[in-house]
């Protein structure tokens, strides 16, 4: 299924600002990095799909992965003069607290997650109700690469290539009944593989849950993604499946899916269980409503030097506006943060 | 001066710190965030410094050595100068000197507010820390002093209110801190064991 986006915001992937303009003496550490990289090829990639982007480590990919990437859409979705974030930023400092609070823990610890073989649970209100081996699962689908910002509640940022599918694809092939109004994800539960899952003193009550109104779910923005930077996900960023909305905070995105359930009531989210006055079910990204800890109308757009700080203004609905503003016509967005 | 060695091994022990963060983040192997990395680390910093200072006393006490309360006055100082990095590296990385955003982030957050109080004591402590305010305020210059029990409090406020989903960490130094304060009561303070004892040359026999 082919979704386009005909919108003002969008542009070509050359249009990407270059990294080397962001980060010279990386620059030149990275060439040497990636010469290093091609030359040791894994099989699946391609020359061009290493050279995508500068510095990535290769994974091992499943072969189900391996098989769909080259028919991939690249750059489905792009964003305007806004440089993407490093490979290594954006893989070692994470916010996956099933790995630990701090933000190398998860890029530390995620490699006892084992994410071969991997089952994902479809209930609810559904007419094809089902337990996928998650090869089975990803079969129907044409994976797209999505360029989206990244806003963490933290006031922090990132520009991330993804590598997914709409959501809308997925309850296209799921069916859901009349009586289906939100869809619920669940992460994995693993105390075993999961080291913050057996702090005691964690404020989590595990599994981590989020959700969506079904017409958000629907919107050809939201995905669930598979992969970044041209290869599968790193197991610290949400592998091997997990939801990317970009209009909305990062800890919606939740990571390592292991069940999606169609509902008709509001899914009780992980942080609105911990601090409902400070994480809303929505979690729009929004500049002019504070966390009531900080200010929300500006973010660190990371990498941030010390001295040269990467400060800009947070942009309503993360940017997005145009797409999802709609979505949300006559709702109280102080009142439904 | 006594124990001038020991005095010169804390004092290069300590300052080594700041020093070595600020180098990692210069050589970029604090991550992509180094100033949030540098405030977060320097006000721990001041926490476990102001637990260290606490805990000389009770060393003392415990060892009778008394190179313990000589090293006491320079750590809390230090615990001052921590502070005063940690303000400002909040002001410079996380404000980016914006001063009417310090105006709202004063009025509006309790952290920030419960922070500042304390940074404030800590201030009023550092300021008269010397011999001669000691002579100028006499008995209530132990009194004043006393505040370091609310700047410890304070402090731990301040760090709960920031924690936001694993208690493990503060809960250690709010362990440390009730344990530190826990000593001074004076039925405690009664038993704790003289390990070395110099005051009972009877009980030596050379």
């Amino acid at each position: 299924m082919l979704i386009k986006f005909p919108k003002a915001s969008d542009c070509h992937e050359s249009d990407v600002t270059p990294e080397s303009l962001y980060l010279s003496r990386r620059n030149v550490l990275g060439a040497a990095v990636a010469g290093l990289a091609v030359s040791s090829l894994p099989r699946w990639a391609n020359a061009g799909d290493a050279a995508r982007y500068a510095d990535v480590e290769p994974g091992k990919a499943p072969s189900w992965f391996a098989e769909k990437l080259p028919s991939t859409k690249w750059g489905a979705v792009n964003v305007k003069d806004e440089a993407i974030t490093p490979f290594k930023d954006a893989t070692h400092y994470n916010n996956f607290y099933e790995f630990g609070t701090d933000k190398g823990d998860p890029a530390a610890n995620a490699g006892a997650l084992k994410t071969e073989p991997w089952s994902v649970v479809v209930d609810g209100e559904v007419g094809k109700p089902g337990r996928y081996a998650l090869e089975d699962f990803m079969k129907p689908y044409q994976l797209e690469e999505r360029i989206y910002r990244l806003r963490c509640v933290e006031a922090w940022s990132m520009v991330i290539p993804w590598v997914g599918f709409p959501i809308s694809a997925l309850l296209k092939e799921v069916e859901p009944t009349s009586k289906a109004k939100y869809i619920r994800f669940e992460t994995l539960q693993d105390p075993k593989s999961m080291p913050g899952q057996r702090s005691g003193f964690a404020l989590i009550d595990w599994p981590y849950i989020e959700g969506l109104r079904l017409d958000e779910a629907m919107n050809p923005l939201a995905i669930l993604a598979v992969g970044m930077y041209g290869r599968e996900l790193p197991n610290q960023n949400g592998a091997p499946l997990r939801l990317v909305v970009p209009w909305k905070y990062g800890f919606k995105s939740i990571k390592s899916i292991v069940r999606i359930s169609l509902v008709s009531e509001q899914p009780k989210t992980t942080w609105q269980s911990i601090a409902a006055d400070e994480y809303g079910f929505y979690a729009n990204v929004n500049p002019t409503v504070d966390h009531p800890r900080w200010t929300q109308a500006r973010e660190r757009r990371l990498p941030s030097g010390l001295f040269k700080p990467n400060v800009r203004d947070t942009q309503m609905f993360n940017g997005y506006s145009d797409e999802v503003a709609s979505l949300y016509a006559g709702l109280d967005l102080r009142k439904y943060y | 001066m006594r124990f001038a060695v020991w005095r010169i091994f804390v004092f290069i022990v300590i300052a080594v710190w700041p020093l070595l963060w600020l180098y990692q983040a210069w050589a970029d192997v604090l991550g992509p965030d180094p100033g949030k990395v540098l405030v977060d680390r320097l006000g721990l910093g001041t926490l476990v410094l102001l637990l260290i200072t606490l805990s000389m006393t009770p060393l003392q006490k415990l060892t009778g050595w008394a190179g313990w309360i000589a090293v006491r006055r320079q750590l809390g100082l230090w615990c001052f100068a921590y502070v005063v990095l940690h303000l400002s590296g909040y002001t410079a990385f996380i404000l980016g000197f914006d001063w009417s955003q310090l105006g709202v982030e004063l009025r509006k957050r309790p952290y920030i507010i419960v922070g500042t109080l304390g940074f404030l004591c800590l201030l009023a402590l550092a300021v008269t820390s010397n011999r001669y305010s000691q002579r100028r305020l006499g008995s209530r210059w132990k009194k004043l002093h006393r505040l370091v029990y609310v700047i410890l409090g304070l402090g731990l406020l301040h760090m709960l209110w920031i924690v936001r989903a694993d208690l493990k960490e503060w809960a250690v130094y709010a362990s440390i801190g009730a344990l530190l304060i826990a000593l001074r009561l004076p039925p405690v303070t009664r038993r704790i064991p003289r390990l070395t004892s110099k005051k009972a040359p009877s009980a030596r026999k050379a």
